[in-house]
Parts: structure tokens; C-alpha cells; sequence
């Protein structure tokens, strides 16, 4: 089997200008959410008490709220979670109640309500907790993306470098976008997601990148873009293949993880798919205007093409 | 070209074994066990104790499937949860004789079912994480500045007791925020005060107070600061030990976390405020004098009553001492409590250090109760103990030592409980998890799901797509999930919910380098290769792209291992584990089945890796096609 038949090189480079505003806006869009909506973050960054409880029955969520709220609890949340039995409960921070007294008078409330519930879950977090969390999170951020570049910079070149880490941080932006405009929970899950996708969808850049230095030295004719352009056709099957590949894994998570795992398989959803088209379209276009030339990447390899003894001048019309 | 030197298929079928031995455990599931281990420090569990429980099931009839013993507990294995039950009860009745001073705990527990012989390789079942289990979990975080006003305060009157013998006339001492102000009329003085402090308590800085007038300001030295807190964490954390055993936890972990954080986890525990209540419980030392009087004595050797105005304790070895309710000094004046050895007699002891006004009643007290005991007891939850009731030998100040007929380990023992009385600081708790054992299996069911899911639907697709270059990579990305599991499992790494996502996304990506492989094959075919030399440059020339693709990925996980807490750790551990077996398994693995299958085969004609697309050259073809079709 053979899904991708390709004849000659698919001039992607050409549509570059337009798809590079397309990111751009759709960057811009997922910056402006992030700022006027925010991320809906969990209770591990913000601090509070969650309880997830299950009834027997479907649950009548405006009992529980209402149970709740008699306890002089301001800003509650009471959800579904997953299915119409469970009921997720989020509680924010109190002075002078601690964690324990808050869960043990909700569910003491809740059993006196209706006895058939059963606490499933508690978690509460510290608000100092939650604070440093934000931070280890910034610094995770910060490392990988700095140790990215490094590489990248140390195996082929500088261009190449921020090239793949605007192209993956457009991806971890629009990610964020995503939580942000849905107002989907950010949990630590979702955190990890991010991150990982930051490594994985470099990847693809490196694939690309990879390509493009070996085109480089075969090909001494060609121009930069058609070496891009030919670089980008002869990986695309592989991109898209080990792609879905992953994303079949995600989407396996997505149907049989469940509640827990649902925002972390949708982080990885959103990053795969923008991903490919960010190593395709973004990264190989930001080197192409950052002005990647032969000699960047092939030692000695721009003086040779004008040799007129060079061997392999006639070989390439 | 494709062959492997024997070495390298050597190095395959090892490591195939060891991944076959080491995830073994996983598939045998786990057992109703009944766990025994020690309830206080004092008891010993050992070898003796396993014949012990052996005997104890013998007589009551019960059949145990297996009784171990593995340093720090015995363990027996029971066929189903009513045998163990009635085991559980047959050993708490022949082991605690007093059901409110238990030496033991008797815990119900899950065990591995695999054989004796697997538990002796250390191959055991993966350590499955607290949402995957259920159980409590809190994060406590110790009050440092509690911890170190308090041994400022302490110090502040070793201060004053020690300028009074010095005979130096201060203006007055205070501890104001982290440091101890002393007063004084005159530079003389202050210099005379400074000096004493230097001399007496090392652990102190002295400096003359910048704004003028005649203060002192004495602060701790760094590294005495670093020593109060290590101490008060540490001395907490042993607290905390001696609590949760009385919960009867099977497997509890309590670890410092930072410098000042505490981490309790107590798998299966489902009673969160009695866990919460327990471990805030405040305990109390006092030290008392025996009574010495007849009637004291006749109550002791039990042919009396206790006589008015005293209490009957018992000691840790079960004998009775009678004390009276005066109380000499309490706990908040003991400042330390180290093993050592007396110098002379070379026997063990414990030295003692109160404060300084605890100090001085010691003196009056034991001026007048030469030769007599005086008894240690700790409160705890309202009942007393008493630790030890050494006689009284000469006249004691603010440092003494209890010694005679110890052994080394009661020696420390005794310091530890006597440390470990009360917490050295208050602790928060900062962070609380409690999960609930249905959820906990859920949560495998989900995790376990996904991952097989996943991977069949990845196999199916790499096997019709490649053939079988798609089964190569399928098998060694079975060899992969084997690897993965075997790790785990070796290194006894906490698997949590996050951790099982990151195993189905390692697979997802690892299939990348297979697919890169494959699709290079398939490159060199179309450019006319022979189908050895395609297999070889194939695998050559992904391999440096396999290469930089990883290490970028790694450099993510490291940077979720690093600073990741709680479940991204989970996550990076696994996914950092992943990326590294897939490298072996990926590329190493399947080149040599690769090789095995075609590398011998001299005149090999064509692969089957799918189909080999070649663009026809004729240019009517090339003119209408362009784009995938």
C-alpha cells in the first residue's frame, strides 16, 4: 500500500507567505484569548479543595449546590464529571479551614442529603503549592526551550535553531489558546502535554531540517527552495504517517482514558495536529526567511558550485 | 552487508530474557496477604517472628500459601480475603496480647502472586502510585520559624543562667524575630557578655547592635541555623513514623521533600480524618520522681494498692513503676536527647539537655532525691508510658545522661523516642490527595485500555501499510512495551495514571523511527537500490535523523523530571525511560530480526515492505499528476 504517490516536489514554499499570515493570525487570536479570557487553571496551580463524589443514581447537581452553598461556601463549582452519576465539586481556599474540616462538613452535608453518596476523591492543594507549581512550570518552559535551541544550534545552525522554536512555541501558544477560548481545565496533565509536544513537534522540524542538509550537498543546483520544497515532499508520508500513528495512541487515550486523561489527550490532539503543519509550513518557512544558504550547513559547499570541474555540475537540470 | 555479528544477537536474546523475567510479576496479579511489622521501636521483627506467625497459622488452621520474611516485615500470602481475615485475626490474638499497647501491627495487604523464585531474582510487580491503588496522601509542611523561636527562646535563658555564673550584671534579654538582644550599662560589660556567650554556646554569632547604643545581638551561625532545621524535620518526620504505625498502614511512605516538607502516603487507608487526626496529634514528655515509699513498692510488685496522689505506668518491657503526679519538668523543656558512651565505663548512654530553667529545677530535685528514680513518661492520645525510670546518681544541672544496663540500640532507641515525643515544630498540611480504591481500579482499567487500544490499532496499520517490514517494526514495538514494563518494574518506580498515558504516547513515538526506517527503505527502492543495500542504507541514514529527533524529545522530559512534582514526575519518568528503549528496540531490535529474516539470503530479489511506488518517466504521466493521489 502506498498512500502518498508523489511525481514531483510539491512547491510548498510558495504558498508560504500566505500560510506564515494564516499562523499569524491564528497566533495573535490564541494570544488575545490567553489575555482576555485567561486559562481556566485547576486547583493544583490555584490552590483549593476538589472532591469528586458518586451517587448511586444520576445526580441532582442543584441539590448539590444548593447543599453546598447552605454551608456559607461563595464560588462553588459543582459538575458532572464524565458520567451523569459523578459529581465533581470544587472548593476554593478559606481562611482559617483546613482542607480536612472542608471535605469531611461537605460530605457529611452531602450524606445527610441523600446517603447513597460515596466520596471518590479528594485533593486539596495549598495556595503556596499552587504558586510554586506556576513557577516550576515557567522554569520547565524556559529549560526546554532553551536546551532545544542549543541543540538545534550545535547539530545544524543558529537560523535553523529559532526557526524550530518559534514554530514550536507558535504551537504550545495555540495550545494554550485552545484552553484558554474553551476555558478547558489547565491541570498539571495538560502542563505535561505541552511540554511534551514542545519535544515531540521538534521532531518534525529536525526531520525537515535534516532533509534539507542532506539536499544541500546532493543537489548543488538547486536553489534554497526548491531544496526546502523537495526536502518537505520527500518526508511528507513520514510525517503523516508516524503522526497519525501517535495520534492514534492520543486517541485511544481520548475514547478509553476517561475523565482524568480527557485534557491531557486533547493537549496532545491540538499539538499534533498544528505540529505537522507548523514543521511544514512554519518552521521550514522562518529559515527560509531567515536566509538559509548552502554554506551554512555544507562546509566548503558554496565555493565548489562554481567550479566549473565540478563533477556533478552537469548532473542536475 | 546485513548480518549481525553473533555478539549482537547475544545482546538481543539477553535482554529479551532479562525484559521477559522482570515483567513476569506484572502478569500474575496479587494476592490477600497479612502483613506483620514492628509497632514501635523497641520490637524487633525477625526471623523469629516469621516461625512465629508460621506456628500461630499452624494452630489455627489456617493454610497459607507463603510465609516471607523481608527485613523489615513478614509477610504471609492467603489463597482468597476470607482466609486472610481469619489469619488476621489469629495473629493480632497471638501476637498482642494487649489490644491498647500493641507491639505489632497487624495489616491487611495485596502481595504479588508470583513464585518464590521470581521474588528471589527481585523481579517484582511494577509499584503502582496512589491513584492507581487508592490510598491518602498529604504533603506537611513544617513551621521552620516556630521551630527556630523555639530554640531561640531556649537559648535566650542558657543566656541569662550563664551570664548569672559569670556574674556579669546585663540590662535584660529578649529574643526579638530571629535573634536574641542583650543589654548592658557599659562596653565592659558587653564585652564580658560577649565573651561568656562565645565560650558557652558556639552556636551563636555575636554582634554589637549597629545603632549605638550598648546591645548585643546574638543571631545563629549559619550553619547551626541549617543544624536546628535539619533537626526539627527530622525529629518530625520520626514523630510521624511512630503515628502512622498505630494506623496498621501496610506500606506507608513518609519522606522529607525540600527542606521543610514532609510527604505521608498511606496506600489503602480510606479514613482520611482519622488519618488527619492522628498525625496532628500532640504528645507530651513529663519526668516524674517513683514513689520509694513502702506502699509505693508494694503497688509495684502488685501486692498493693496505688497509694493516693500517685499513677501506675508501665514500662516498654511490661514492668509497672509508680510515680507520682507531681511533675518535675515537661517536655517542652528537654532540648535534645543524644546516644553515646559514658567514658569511663565505656557502657551505653543517653545524654540529656534541658533548658535552663528546666535545668535549675533539675538541681534542686535531684539534690534532694539522691538514689531515688525518676521516671520519663510520654502522653500520648491521653495514656501514658513510661519511657525509663533510671535511679538518680548525683546532682544533676541543665546536661545529665541516663545510663547502666542499656545496649547500644536501647541507647538509641531511648533517644529517639525521647526526640520523637513531640513535633520539634508545628507542621500545615499543604497538600491533600485521597482516592478511592473503586476509582484506583478504574484508573488502571482506563490506563490499561488506551495503551492496548492504541497499540493494536498501531500494529494492524504498520502491518498492512509495510508488510512485513510492518511486522518487524510491530515486534519490536511489542520488544519496546516489554522493555518498558520490565524498567519499571526493575526500578521500582511509582506508576501513576500520568505515567500509563506517558507509556501509550512512548509508543506512539517510538513507532516514528520505525516509520522512518521503513519509508528510507522504500525511498532507496524507488531509487533502483538493491534490496540489501536499501535495507542497509535505509537503517544508516535514519538512524542519524532517529538520533536528533530523540534527543530533542529527551530534552523535554528531562526538563518535566527536573522540575515536574507529583504527577508530571510520574509522567517524565516513564517517557524518559520510553524514549531511551525506544532507541534499543526501534533500531537495534529490528535490524536484527531484519537481518535474521533477509541478511542471509545472498541473492535477494525484493522485500516486502509494500508496495514500491515508482513515478513512471514518460511525460504525459508527469504532466497530469502533481499532488498525492
Amino acid at each position: 500500500m502506498e498512500f502518498f504517490k508523489i511525481r514531483r516536489d510539491i512547491p510548498f514554499m510558495r504558498h508560504a507567505l500566505v500560510l506564515n499570515i494564516v499562523s499569524l493570525i491564528t497566533f495573535i487570536l490564541a494570544v488575545f484569548f490567553l489575555v482576555t479570557r485567561g486559562l481556566h487553571l485547576s486547583v493544583e496551580f490555584t490552590g483549593g479543595t476538589v472532591m469528586e463524589v458518586a451517587y448511586s443514581q444520576p445526580a441532582q447537581l442543584e441539590q448539590v449546590r444548593d447543599v453546598v452553598s447552605k454551608l456559607g461556601y461563595a464560588d462553588v463549582q459543582v459538575q458532572n464529571f464524565g458520567t451523569s452519576r459523578d459529581v465533581i465539586i470544587r472548593l476554593p481556599v478559606q481562611k482559617g479551614v483546613t482542607s480536612g474540616q472542608q471535605s469531611e462538613q461537605v460530605i457529611q452535608a452531602l450524606k445527610a442529603a441523600s446517603p447513597d453518596v460515596e466520596l471518590r476523591r479528594t485533593e486539596f492543594v495549598g495556595p503556596q503549592v499552587g504558586q510554586e507549581l506556576a513557577t516550576d512550570g515557567l522554569k520547565a518552559l524556559a529549560f526546554v526551550v532553551v536546551g532545544i535551541m542549543i541543540y538545534l544550534a550545535f547539530r545544524f545552525e543558529w537560523k535553523f535553531a529559532v526557526a524550530g522554536i518559534i514554530a514550536n512555541l507558535h504551537d504550545v501558544v495555540i495550545i494554550l489558546g485552545f484552553f484558554a477560548f474553551f476555558q478547558w481545565e489547565f491541570s498539571l496533565a495538560v502542563l505535561a502535554a505541552v511540554l511534551a509536544v514542545l519535544g515531540y513537534s521538534v521532531n518534525e522540524s529536525v526531520v525537515i531540517f535534516d532533509r534539507i542538509r542532506e539536499a544541500f550537498r546532493r543537489y548543488r543546483k538547486m536553489s534554497t527552495v526548491q531544496i526546502i520544497d523537495h526536502a518537505i515532499t520527500s518526508t511528507i508520508s513520514r510525517t503523516i504517517i508516524t503522526h497519525a500513528s501517535t495520534q492514534t495512541m492520543v486517541l485511544s487515550m481520548l475514547l478509553f482514558g476517561g475523565e482524568t486523561l480527557h485534557n491531557f489527550a486533547l493537549a496532545l490532539t491540538i499539538g499534533i495536529c498544528f505540529g505537522i503543519y507548523s514543521s511544514v509550513f512554519v518552521a521550514a518557512a522562518i529559515a527560509m526567511w531567515l536566509g538559509v544558504k548552502r554554506e551554512d550547513l555544507v562546509k566548503g559547499g558554496g565555493r565548489k558550485d562554481h567550479d566549473p570541474a565540478d563533477p556533478n555540475a552537469g548532473a542536475v537540470v | 552487508m546485513n548480518r549481525y555479528p553473533l555478539w549482537k544477537y547475544a545482546i538481543i536474546l539477553v535482554a529479551l530474557l532479562v525484559a521477559v523475567l522482570y515483567t513476569l510479576p506484572n502478569l500474575f496479579g496479587e494476592a490477600p496477604a497479612v502483613q506483620v511489622s514492628a509497632a514501635k521501636v523497641t520490637t524487633k521483627v525477625d526471623a523469629g517472628t516469621q516461625a512465629r506467625v508460621e506456628e500461630v497459622l499452624k494452630a489455627a488452621g489456617v493454610a497459607s500459601d507463603q510465609v516471607t520474611f523481608d527485613g523489615n516485615s513478614v509477610r504471609a500470602r492467603f489463597a482468597n480475603t476470607d482466609t486472610q481475615l481469619k489469619a488476621k485475626d489469629a495473629i493480632e490474638h497471638a501476637l498482642i496480647p494487649d489490644a491498647s499497647d500493641p507491639g505489632y501491627i497487624v495489616a491487611l495487604n495485596l502481595v504479588s502472586r508470583s513464585p518464590a523464585w521470581l521474588t528471589a531474582l527481585h523481579a517484582k510487580p511494577m509499584y503502582l502510585g496512589l491513584d492507581l491503588r487508592g490510598g491518602v496522601h498529604f504533603m506537611l509542611e513544617v513551621d521552620m520559624r516556630a521551630a527556630i523561636t523555639k530554640r531561640l527562646d531556649s537559648l535566650a535563658s542558657d543566656i541569662r543562667v550563664a551570664l548569672r555564673e559569670k556574674d556579669v550584671r546585663h540590662g535584660g534579654i529578649s529574643r526579638e524575630g530571629n535573634s536574641i538582644e542583650i543589654r548592658a550599662r557599659d562596653a565592659a560589660t558587653l564585652e564580658a557578655a560577649r565573651n561568656v556567650i562565645s565560650d558557652r554556646l558556639p552556636e551563636l554569632q555575636v554582634a554589637e547592635s549597629t545603632s549605638g547604643d550598648s546591645r548585643l545581638i546574638a543571631t545563629f551561625k549559619p550553619e547551626a541555623l541549617k543544624k536546628v532545621q535539619d533537626q526539627a524535620i527530622k525529629q518530625n518526620i520520626t514523630t510521624l513514623h511512630n503515628r502512622v504505625n498505630e494506623l496498621g498502614v501496610a506500606e506507608p511512605v513518609i519522606q522529607q521533600q525540600g527542606a521543610d516538607r514532609v510527604v505521608v502516603q498511606l496506600p489503602g487507608v480510606q479514613d482520611t480524618a482519622k488519618a488527619k487526626d492522628i498525625l496532628g496529634r500532640t504528645a507530651t514528655l513529663e519526668m516524674r520522681l517513683v514513689d520509694e515509699s513502702a506502699e509505693g513498692h508494694a503497688a509495684e510488685s502488685g501486692t498493693g494498692p496505688v497509694p493516693f496522689g500517685d499513677e501506675k505506668f508501665l514500662l516498654r518491657d511490661g514492668r509497672p513503676v509508680i510515680v507520682k503526679r507531681d511533675v518535675i519538668i515537661s517536655g517542652d523543656a528537654l532540648t535534645d536527647a543524644q546516644p553515646g558512651f559514658d567514658q569511663q565505663t565505656q557502657q551505653p548512654k543517653v545524654d540529656l539537655t534541658v533548658d535552663a530553667k528546666g535545668g535549675r529545677i533539675m538541681r534542686d530535685v535531684s539534690r534532694e532525691n539522691l538514689k531515688k528514680r525518676m521516671a520519663i513518661v510520654l502522653f500520648e492520645k491521653g495514656k501514658g508510658e513510661a519511657l525509663t525510670a533510671p535511679v538518680i546518681q548525683g546532682e544533676l544541672g541543665n546536661r545529665f545522661q541516663i545510663s547502666g544496663s542499656m545496649t547500644v540500640t536501647e541507647a538509641n532507641d531511648l533517644a529517639l523516642l525521647l526526640r520523637a515525643g513531640s513535633l520539634a515544630a508545628p507542621m500545615e498540611i499543604i497538600e491533600e490527595r485521597t482516592i478511592g480504591p473503586s476509582l484506583g481500579a478504574d484508573n488502571i482499567a482506563k490506563g490499561f485500555n488506551s495503551v492496548t487500544w492504541g497499540f493494536l490499532a498501531i500494529v494492524a496499520f504498520m502491518c498492512i501499510y509495510y508488510m512485513m517490514f510492518g511486522v518487524f517494526s510491530s515486534l519490536a514495538l511489542g520488544f519496546n512495551l516489554l522493555l518498558l514494563v520490565a524498567i519499571l518494574s526493575m526500578l521500582q518506580a511509582t506508576l501513576t495514571l500520568p505515567g500509563m498515558a506517558a507509556m501509550a504516547l512512548a509508543l506512539g513515538m517510538a513507532i516514528d523511527s520505525n516509520v522512518l526506517i521503513n519509508e528510507r527503505i522504500r525511498e532507496e527502492l524507488r531509487g533502483g537500490a538493491s534490496p540489501q543495500a536499501a535495507i542497509h542504507s535505509g537503517y544508516d541514514r535514519a538512524w542519524a535523523t532517529i538520533l536528533d529527533s530523540n534527543v530533542t524529545t529527551l530534552i523535554a522530559g528531562l526538563a518535566l523530571l527536573a522540575f515536574g512534582s507529583g504527577p508530571i514526575r510520574g509522567f517524565a519518568v516513564v517517557h524518559v525511560i520510553g524514549i531511551l528503549t525506544s532507541m534499543f528496540s526501534a533500531v537495534f531490535f529490528s535490524r536484527g530480526l531484519v537481518n535474521l529474516w533477509y541478511g542471509r539470503q545472498k541473492r535477494l530479489k525484493s522485500v516486502s515492505i509494500g508496495t514500491v511506488w515508482k513515478p513512471d518517466g514518460t511525460g504525459s504521466e508527469l504532466a497530469n499528476s502533481g499532488g498525492a493521489n
